[in-house]
């Protein structure tokens, strides 16, 4: 039986072989409830499904991971989101007082998309993405990692591709789900030094006294080392007259602004690379270096989507979902491999489906088998999702043996 | 149970006074108010002491939701402390040191009671006494907040000298305000980074591995932080341990009354004319030029209302007439007002049916009671009347459509919309209402954030009418004045 998805990555067919044979609820599961026995973080976590058609529903939950699937291949959405651990089930919203249903655990999530790099990157705009622009993605994930790794002592943080042009983080340390809404808004606010958005070519004041903060200097360290690979030479993004100006906007000084403007106007072909060192050696006589740094973090820094992080109700697509438009599954990424990422190269819905068939007519039609994941392209990133997992039920397991021994 | 006189809730807070106080039971001023009152309270000590300190709270939410700048808020709630709660320093020869302590330390818990019990409550009443904590932390003498300090454990970890020479190159970040050599001396506190969001929100600390390092001059940050976890803690412990109360019965009443008065403002019986300084009575056939220069948006609707139709509902007669009362209209010229504008009604049935009424309301007829005026509070209550306070009732399009027509003629611009709007929305009806009220005066001085001068808001329909014709009244003498000085 061939399956006809050459148009409609997302047809209710295609969705409902991935989800009964490909979506890994399991694994899902045991990320989400921290050990294999259910606990509120799995029972009292809503789900939301969009369904074909605009239909949004809201507060499900699920006794169990098997629960889960049944209700996922009823309803065959397009995909489906994860929200907080509320006080209460709620799917039982109606029925508990007034005020009981409140978010009370929940991952620290972010959420990072190409579109609010529009002015700065040169090679795609809006919804596309290639390898080029990805290193935009790719920078911001290290500074974050690495900012929420040392400042805030996090560690169990799964970084998933979002499906199209950005990228999702997800915290699962225990002190992180127990944040407030007030908590996450300052951590957003330590973090964030360019504005997403329409704010986003305002010019940065960070100096104070001619140095950054602590931490926005450990992260300009990093942005250093891929400025000139990632603005100068792949984005080539003062080439234009465009984006060369943008650049003399902020130049403290009007004369030197003039005196760059003119030189550059009369060598049109001149590249990003030279352009920079103008300004540097201008910078160095002129004494405003501290600008220089402000650009290097204006072009490179990362530009979280706030909303999504301050407030834990806010609900987030689950991993392995299907993106409806370009038919990727959203797949978690370690660290090592950000770097050389392709999106293109991501597994998407149609080309796993196929595999399937293959495997079949290779192994002629079987009895349907569970864990059909693992002959397919699926299989890596389905290991790094339980290799997650198990270090946090890991970390759940040694607590409960510790209040054991002081028992 | 201790008596109020004599006991201490616990005595780790007697602590001997230089001056000939003796042994206070309350030694500091500020209070992060842990254990509930026990001695006896009568019941009328119970209620003013809470409304006192409502008027506190009050001011500040107001504050916050009309931008004021910390200054300006220091100065305006300073002014209402001293009128409803003042709160003496232990060097201040006050009389009567414990009992103003007293009184805060009671009114702050029995408006526990009354705004523990749904989150929006809780959420205002938490910011609006953080705020007051730190009005009072900011205002506090060095030594008298040191030991307060020192009283209570506040679990932070003193950086020692290792650690801190570890982190020098960070510590030493121009970032962290003051000179090199004060930045060396500092001394540094380490807490959690979430007990300091704010500083943390702002860059203002170092933070690593999760810990922040709190600079010695930043410590207020934890202590405003910790003041506020703990009163939400202690609100929503309250919340739960509510409905097993054993209630008196006297104070549901009371306290509903205390919840209801923070929403809706703190009610004032406005009765006498004579206080607003015009005690001239006034002509039935001045209303309707009153109505359109001065009256309120409730009062204006109803009044157009009146004249459109030639006709009004019961609630809307009552709370209009018993404005117009207290406005200084007299029953005759009531009655003739009301018959002028009830045109399409006979004469046998307004004697028959609206004259008693009229006369009712008048005192003059029945229980023979003196009905004061509507309040805001009364207005904003849901269910007295299908009229009310328009800026509550009203639809967002239907009530800039009423402000537009009925006040544009005065100076508000459709521009100055939106800002009345984003009151509405926060469900500040009279701070909205007092807004309105600035624009339309501005060209009798008013400047914004005065409110009625001297800062006051709307919190009734009378107040801002009588204040209103009183400034006309000046503008009219002043230009009387002029002339004369000119010649």
């Amino acid at each position: 039986m061939e399956m006809d998805i050459g148009n409609d990555p997302t047809s209710t067919e295609v969705m409902l072989a991935f989800y009964r044979r490909l979506y890994p609820f399991k694994s899902i599961y045991n990320w989400l409830n921290h050990e294999h026995a259910p606990t509120r973080l799995f029972t009292h976590r809503e789900f939301a499904f969009t369904l074909p058609g605009d239909v949004y529903l809201r507060y499900n939950s699920f006794t169990t991971a098997d629960e889960l699937k049944k209700q996922v291949c009823d309803l065959k959405p397009t995909r489906f989101e994860i929200g907080p651990v509320y006080s209460a089930r709620p799917r039982d919203r109606k029925t508990v007082r007034a005020g009981a249903l409140t978010p009370v655990l929940r991952e620290l999530v972010f959420d990072i998309d190409m579109t609010d790099y529009d002015p700065v990157r040169t090679c795609c705009s809006e919804a596309d993405i290639c390898k080029n622009c990805w290193q935009f993605i790719a920078a911001a994930v290290h500074v974050l990692d690495m900012a929420l790794r040392d400042q805030f002592g996090y560690e169990k943080l799964l970084w998933v591709y979002s499906g199209r042009r950005g990228i999702h983080l997800w915290i699962s340390d225990k002190e992180a789900m127990e944040l407030t809404d007030q908590q996450r808004k300052a951590l957003v606010g330590w973090l964030t030094a360019v504005q997403a958005g329409k704010e986003s070519s305002k010019k940065l004041n960070l100096h104070t006294g001619g140095r950054l903060s602590p931490s926005l200097q450990m992260a300009l360290d990093y942005l250093n080392t891929i400025f000139g690979s990632l603005i100068l030479s792949n984005q080539d993004c003062f080439l234009s007259e465009e984006g060369y100006e943008e650049l003399l906007k902020v130049v403290p000084d009007a004369k030197v602004a003039a005196a760059l403007r003119t030189k550059w106007e009369s060598s049109p072909s001149r590249s990003s690379e030279r352009k920079w060192v103008d300004l540097k050696k201008r910078a160095a006589a002129e004494n405003f270096m501290p600008t220089l740094e402000d650009i290097i973090i204006q072009y490179t820094y990362p530009r979280l989507d706030a909303e999504v992080s301050k407030h834990r109700n806010h609900l987030l697509k689950a991993p392995f979902c299907v993106h409806p438009k370009t038919g990727r599954v959203c797949v978690p990424l370690s660290l090592d491999m950000i770097d050389n990422f392709d999106p293109e190269s991501v597994p998407t819905v149609g080309q796993l489906l196929k595999e399937l068939d293959k495997i079949k007519r290779e192994e002629g039609d079987g009895a349907e088998v569970h864990s059909d994941w693992e002959k397919t392209s699926l299989k890596p990133y389905i290991d790094m999702l339980d290799r997650h997992a198990q270090s946090l039920m890991e970390v759940t397991r040694n607590e409960k043996r510790k209040s054991d021994m002081s028992w | 149970m201790y008596k109020a006189s004599t006991g201490a809730p616990n005595d780790t807070y007697r602590v001997a006074q230089v001056a000939n106080h003796g042994l206070l039971t309350y030694p500091h001023r500020l209070n992060f108010y842990d254990a509930p009152p026990l001695f006896e309270v009568t019941a009328e000590e119970f209620e003013t002491s809470a409304i006192h300190r409502l008027h506190i709270l009050s001011e500040i939410e107001t504050s916050a939701a009309r931008n004021r700048t910390w200054d300006e808020l220091k100065k305006v709630t300073a002014i209402q402390c001293d009128q409803h709660l003042p709160l003496g320093h232990n060097i201040d020869k006050t009389e009567d040191l414990d009992g103003e302590r007293r009184r805060d330390y009671l009114s702050h818990f029995v408006l526990r009671l009354a705004f523990c019990r749904s989150e929006d409550l809780r959420q205002r009443f938490v910011k609006a006494e953080t705020t007051l904590f730190k009005l009072r932390y900011e205002s506090d003498l060095i030594n008298e907040r040191a030991s307060f300090l020192n009283s209570r454990d506040f679990n932070w970890i003193p950086v020692d000298a290792t650690e801190q020479k570890l982190y020098a190159k960070e510590l030493n970040s121009p970032y962290f305000g003051k000179t090199e050599a004060e930045r060396l001396a500092e001394k540094y506190y380490k807490v959690k980074w979430t007990r300091v969001p704010d500083l943390v929100e702002r860059r203002k600390v170092f933070v690593k591995k999760g810990w922040a390092y709190v600079p010695s001059r930043e410590q207020s940050s934890i202590v405003f932080h910790e003041f506020e976890t703990h009163l939400q803690r202690a609100l929503e412990m309250t919340a739960k341990l509510i409905p097993r109360l054993d209630e008196d019965t006297r104070l549901i009443p009371v306290l509903d009354n205390l919840s209801r008065a923070f929403l809706n403002g703190i009610s004032s019986e406005w009765t006498s004319t004579a206080d607003a300084g015009n005690s001239e009575t006034i002509k039935a056939e001045q209303v309707d030029s009153l109505a359109k220069k001065h009256f309120p948006l409730c009062m204006r609707t109803l009044h157009d209302n009146l004249q459109r139709d030639n006709h009004l509902k019961h609630f809307g007669r009552l709370q209009y007439g018993l404005f117009l009362k207290v406005l200084g209209l007299s029953v005759e010229e009531a009655i003739v007002f009301w018959r002028k504008s009830f045109s399409r009604i006979a004469d046998d049935k307004f004697n028959k049916e609206y004259k008693y009424n009229i006369r009712h309301s008048y005192g003059l007829e029945g229980k023979r009671a003196n009905y004061p005026a509507k309040s805001c509070q009364q207005l904003l209550t849901p269910g007295t009347s299908d009229h009310g306070c328009p800026y509550r009732n009203y639809s967002p399009e239907n009530l800039q459509t009423a402000l537009l027509s009925a006040y544009s003629s005065q100076g508000l611009r459709s521009s100055d919309l939106p800002e009345i709007m984003s009151y509405v929305k926060s469900s500040h009806y009279h701070v909205a209402c007092t807004r309105v009220f600035e624009l339309t005066h501005s060209t009798d001085g008013i400047s914004k954030g005065e409110g009625l001068g001297g800062y006051e808001n709307v919190i009734h329909p009378n107040e801002y009418a009588a204040r209103s014709i009183a400034l006309a009244k000046m503008k009219e003498e002043k230009v009387k004045e002029e002339p004369m000085v000119v010649e």
